[in-house]
């Protein structure tokens, strides 16, 4: 009875995973980083499954197989066999394969690779392109996005304390520590939105800092480029028009929207804010409801965020801000 | 002072009949305390018990705040608990887990078992696990408590700075982990100190080394692990409270300092830490598999290099905790390379343990249950160790719950599992009764499904990009049912805990004297017939499993047929025996229960605590009351030869005092002051870190440093301190009895060396202060400073330490005889010398030669 026991200890989560449909996302990669470490990936778990079932099963023979078949086991012979010679074996075959790989991941140096710098900041994310020189082109937030097929070089740092880029789909993480900028090449090999999320503990809404990584099609990326890079186009219905005086009135202090005469630097860059897939760093969908309840209500929301809830705003102006906001594509 | 010749093995050392009242004599010398005054207790037997008791406790509360984390996390955007009390509930439980319940727990099991194992009657320094086991208990109450107030640490256990200085966390939660913790650590390191004195000295005659057995060699490494692995920690702890309290940037980027710095100093001790937990249980391990089986254990020699192999090689790995930090590759294959190497000393012990099952036949029962239990799942998370020491694939796994589960796939699969193998095992050595077998296995089957159902998925969910550390998570990325398994396996783990609990209810009947007896049929010491003195009379030992090799063993030492079988001086004493072959050398008179270790545990405690919240004015009367009363406790220890030479039996007698390098207190303050070099050594690192990372904060080719004079002075007033010493030392053999000439020298060079040790330091500080130099100024400014701040702390001590060997001088309590007082202070003396030598080389050399 106890062997069935240990047995369907183990193999009941293991059936979990049969009854899981999509594979998770570091073994879907969609990018060349991801995709080289998820091979490893599978190699590490083939192996460790088979270990683990060989080891396994001498443990159980050598509790219940009848005394003389287990003869065999009681050497130190077998100890150093299975405990010394074994291991060397298995490990230096696996630390040169390993080792290979990860010469591979960072000799995949590129002469001109599309530069973007990232700044953690508590709880979102500061996203600069720069040009060969590296002087910023733009400014935007909580989205990346790239073109597929090209090396991208991120330059990461944090504004206040450590953070970490990661975006599963396309590559491992890299910690963004203070007085450091930290570098990640990646490439994206097909088009899609993935999704990221910081992965080092940076204190309250740790939780809810996310981001996405857009990879489109060259052309795409080359449109949707110079689109950011224009300034907001001005309001063309009294609505708008409103929200925007009370933007500037009331929003300038933290925010830019270029084209206006709000330049803040505190917070997130709004000048397209419109057509981002989300707001508060993947905190909620990006529509005019949700952005008049993050206005009124973000510390409900993202509570300690670092924008207060302006609640003092009539239902009217919140609408107002809001469709002004959404129409910053 | 050795035997005069080997007993022989027809003629037992103390012929029968014994004296009427020797026996008796015994049980008064060793009477327990009764009531409240179990206060005062200092015999291991209590004092372990204390220990695992609170540690379990602080198991289940660690364990409950879990269980709430899991209901948070069961659905997604779940409101069951906010972000502030989620962030203080996790790094709670990650503390109290590994600080309050792993380490406690396993040096406990030693206290408690260790003096039996040996054949010793208690451990040499009773007042000193006394004291640990206060100090760990109320402090680790009040900082659970912090919970309470809303006010516990919410950094991570592992408090990474920014986060955790003075500007992203003001509030005094910080302070309770740096303050709190930091002082409990202290606990941990008297503890390591008792076990390495106690392995070493006290063991019975003839257990040489080779015999010594399995899970005394583990505690030995484990021991010595801890004297190497903790003071780094301590010295971030420091390092950071000086930068929350008066800002000093070690830790700031602008200032030259480095968030790094800590990672390095926090993981060079972390990840040593969990095989500091993980060595302990597989020592228990290794003594339940054998008496399962009924068999020796395999390869015992090869298991002993493994332990020794996986501590060392421990030291070597840390960076694999910072693969994403930037570090470059080539520094990261090493330790990949390295993190891979340690699995094999740990796989020989599986192997091993496979071995010995294989040549006996496993009864399973309970302990063998747990056992089995703790292979499997050990192996899984050695696996899955592997697998993150693969730097690309720690890429994507790092921070993640993939991570998550590995640790605890190998802390509560490598330790856990272990324990309540322990737990049922050894319970008949405390206990009229045994377990419930029935209990024991619905125990076992919960926890161990439990345990699987709440962590395998974790590897899926870490993998499918849910980071750590997270109070909630977004609706529809395909974690909803993953967290909300991990949550039911969470109960089902409480559940099998409940069980256990129920079990102890209802069966568990403390009682050391009359314990349910050797049910297992063990073959090591602790299973022999026991009282309040351990056993009647020290064995002589021929074998690693004595009782199943020495026949009539039992009754033996129970009719008082061995060495020592009553009380020579009349008080609780034990054997000092030598380190290799265990021969007997003298006599170690113990004391009995005392009020002074409980009152310096409360001053101590209250110093730290109190500082916490900024009482500075009581906290410093606590730090005097701590102080007063272990001088008190001081007076009372080193009698000098207070009595003739006693006759042991077999022929052997041995002198009841000894000083000089033979003599156990010699040995535990050589083991601080490696505790203390580790400490230094870690500043110096500390330094020369700093220097890499920031030279531009560095005097550029000696501009800004102070003129040489200043450090020319410093030195030669150390080393005429050390002179005075070494010169009162001298005096000190020419004396015996008092009124004489030398005792006048004595004194004098005492009180010539202390202003020496002073004004070296003040000397050293004048001149920094002189140039400019200050501690908030840049990361340079803090480490020199804090130099001399480390050293200020030695200076302390030794004020204290000289100011009572004067007192004890002027006493009549000091002479050529009597001077193990003395020896400690000089020992300690000699190494604050050569440390603030080596700290007046690096600052005044350093800059200068490579600046």
């Amino acid at each position: 009875m106890k062997p069935h026991l240990l047995l369907a200890g183990v193999l009941a989560p293991l059936l979990l995973i049969g009854a899981c449909s999509d594979l998770p996302l570091v073994l879907d990669p969609h990018g060349s980083n991801a995709q080289q470490t998820a091979r490893i990936a599978w190699v590490l778990f083939g192996g460790g499954t088979i270990i683990f079932v060989l080891v396994a099963m001498l443990a159980a023979f050598a509790v219940f197989a009848p005394v003389a078949g287990r003869a065999w086991l009681r050497h130190p012979r077998f100890v150093v066999g299975a405990g010394i010679v074994f291991p060397i074996v298995a490990l230096s075959a696996l630390l040169v394969y390993t080792l290979a790989v990860s010469g591979e991941l960072a000799r995949s140096r590129v002469a001109a690779p599309l530069r973007i710098a990232v700044t953690g900041e508590m709880w979102w994310w500061r996203v600069r392109y720069l040009d060969a020189r590296g002087e910023t082109v733009l400014e935007t937030a909580n989205e990346v996005h790239i073109p597929v097929g090209q090396a991208v070089e991120l330059s990461l740092d944090t504004a206040d304390v450590l953070h970490s880029f990661w975006v599963p789909s396309l590559s491992g993480k890299l910690d963004m520590i203070p007085g450091r900028v930290n570098v990640l090449r990646l490439t994206a090999d097909t088009p899609g939105t993935y999704r990221g999320q910081c992965a080092e503990f940076c204190g309250a809404q740790h939780a809810k800092m996310a981001f996405h990584v857009v990879a489109s099609a060259g052309p795409d990326f080359d449109l949707w480029l110079a689109a950011q890079r224009m300034p907001a186009a001005a309001p063309r219905t009294p609505d708008p028009e409103q929200g925007m005086t009370l933007f500037i009135a009331h929003c300038a202090t933290c925010h830019t929207v270029r084209g206006t005469p709000a330049v803040g630097r505190l917070g997130p860059d709004l000048t397209h804010v419109g057509s981002r897939l989300t707001l508060a760093a993947g905190t909620l969908p990006n529509n005019a409801g949700t952005f008049a309840g993050w206005i009124a209500g973000s510390q409900h929301i993202k509570p300690e965020n670092r924008m207060p809830s302006f609640d003092h705003f009539s239902g009217e102006q919140l609408v107002a801000l809001a469709t002004w906001l959404e129409s910053l594509r | 002072m050795t035997a005069t010749s080997p007993p022989s093995p027809t003629s037992l050392p103390s012929p029968l009949p014994r004296p009427a009242d020797e026996l008796a004599r015994l049980e008064a010398a060793w009477t327990p305390p009764t009531g409240w005054k179990l206060l005062t207790a200092v015999n291991n037997t209590y004092i372990g018990i204390f220990y695992i008791a609170t540690a379990f406790v602080f198991f289940i509360a660690a364990g409950i705040l879990a269980l709430l984390m899991r209901i948070q996390l069961a659905v997604p955007e779940n409101t069951f608990l906010d972000q502030g009390t989620y962030n203080q509930m996790f790094t709670m439980h990650g503390t109290v887990m590994m600080f309050l319940f792993a380490v406690p727990v396993v040096e406990a099991i030693g206290v408690l078992l260790l003096p039996n194992m040996l054949g010793a009657r208690d451990l040499p320094f009773p007042r000193l696990s006394a004291y640990a086991f206060w100090a760990y208990l109320i402090g680790g109450v009040v900082f659970f408590g912090s919970l309470f107030f809303g006010n516990a640490p919410d950094g991570g256990w592992f408090m990474n700075p920014p986060l955790t200085s003075y500007r992203y966390s003001p509030g005094a939660n910080a302070d309770w982990w740096l303050l709190g913790i930091g002082f409990i650590e202290i606990s941990a390191i008297a503890g390591a100190i008792e076990i390495i004195v106690g392995i070493l000295r006290t063991r019975a005659p003839g257990m040489s080394l080779d015999k010594l057995p399995i899970y005394a060699w583990a505690m030995l490494v484990f021991a010595f692990m801890i004297v190497f692995a903790f003071p780094a920690v301590i010295l971030a702890t420091m390092l950071l409270e000086l930068e929350r309290a008066f800002h000093w940037p070690f830790f700031i980027a602008e200032l030259g300092g480095d968030a790094l710095l800590w990672q390095h100093l926090f993981w060079f001790f972390g990840h040593p830490e969990v095989y500091i937990i993980f060595l302990p249980a597989a020592g228990m391990v290794s003594l339940i598999v054998p008496t399962m089986a009924q068999t020796p254990l395999v390869a015992y020699r090869l298991i002993v290099l493994a332990l020794a192999g996986t501590g060392l090689l421990s030291f070597g790995l840390w960076v694999h905790h910072m693969f994403a930090t930037g570090i470059p590759p080539l520094s990261l294959s090493f330790f990949a390379a390295a993190s891979m190497a340690v699995t094999i000393p740990s796989g020989i012990q599986f192997f091993a343990w496979i071995a010995t099952m294989a040549t006996g036949r496993v009864q399973l029962k309970t302990p063998a249950l747990f056992v089995l239990g703790f292979l499997a799942v050990f192996l899984i998370g050695g696996l899955t160790g592997v697998m993150v020491a693969v730097v690309p694939f720690d890429w994507q796994a790092h921070d993640t719950y993939f991570i998550v589960a590995h640790l605890h796939y190998v802390l509560f699969g490598g330790m856990v599992f272990p324990l309540f193998a322990a737990f049922y095992y050894w319970t008949p050595f405390l206990s009229r009764q045994q377990l419930s077998e029935r209990l024991g296995r619905w125990a076992f089957g919960l926890i161990f499904v439990g345990f699987n159902v709440a962590f395998f998925p974790m590897h899926i969910t870490g993998l499918a990009g849910m980071p750590r550390r997270v109070y909630t998570y977004s609706a529809g990325l395909g974690w909803d049912s993953l967290n909300l398994v991990s949550t039911v396996g969470a109960f089902l783990i409480a559940a099998g805990v409940a069980v256990f609990l129920v079990d102890v209810a209802r069966n568990f009947r403390l009682d050391v004297t009359n314990n349910a007896g050797n049910v297992w049929r063990a073959g090591t010491l602790e299973w022999l017939p026991t009282g309040n003195y351990s056993v009647r009379s020290i064995p002589l030992i021929t074998s690693r499993e004595p009782l199943w090799d020495q026949p009539g063993l039992a009754a033996d030492v129970e009719a008082g047929r061995y060495y020592l079988p009553g009380t020579a001086t009349g008080r609780r004493e034990t054997l000092l025996t030598s380190a290799l072959d265990a021969k007997p050398q003298y006599l170690l008179q113990l004391p009995g229960p005392g009020w002074t270790p409980f009152f310096a545990a409360a001053g101590t405690a209250a110093f730290f605590l109190l500082l916490t919240v900024k009482l500075v004015v009581p906290a410093l009367i606590g730090g005097v009351v701590a102080i007063v009363m272990m001088l008190w406790w001081m007076w009372g220890s080193d009698p000098g030869p207070n009595h003739a030479p006693v006759d042991i039996g077999g022929g052997i007698t041995v002198p009841v005092y000894v000083t000089g390098p033979a003599s156990h207190s010699w040995w535990a303050m050589v083991t601080l002051l490696l505790v203390s070099g580790m400490l230094f050594g870690s500043l110096v690192f500390s330094y020369l870190y700093l220097w890499t990372v920031s030279p531009r904060v560095w005097p550029a080719g000696g501009a800004g440093i102070p003129a040489p004079v200043y450090p020319l002075l410093a030195a030669a007033l150390l080393a005429l301190s050390s002179a005075a010493i070494a010169y009162a030392s001298r005096a000190l053999r020419t004396t015996v009895g008092t009124g004489h000439r030398g005792h006048t020298m004595v004194r004098i060079s005492l009180l010539a060396a202390l202003p020496l040790l002073v004004a070296a330091l003040g000397v050293e500080l004048y001149g920094q202060w002189q140039a400019g130099l200050r501690p908030t100024a840049s990361s340079y400014g803090a480490v020199v400073y804090m130099l001399s701040a480390l050293q200020g702390q030695f200076v302390l001590v030794l004020l204290i330490m000289g100011g009572y060997t004067l007192a004890r001088s002027w006493c009549g309590l000091l002479d050529g005889q009597r001077r193990a007082t003395f020896d400690n202070t000089m020992l300690l003396w000699h190494y604050a010398v050569a440390q603030g030598l080596v700290a007046l080389l690096l600052v005044h050399g350093f800059p200068r030669t490579f600046g």
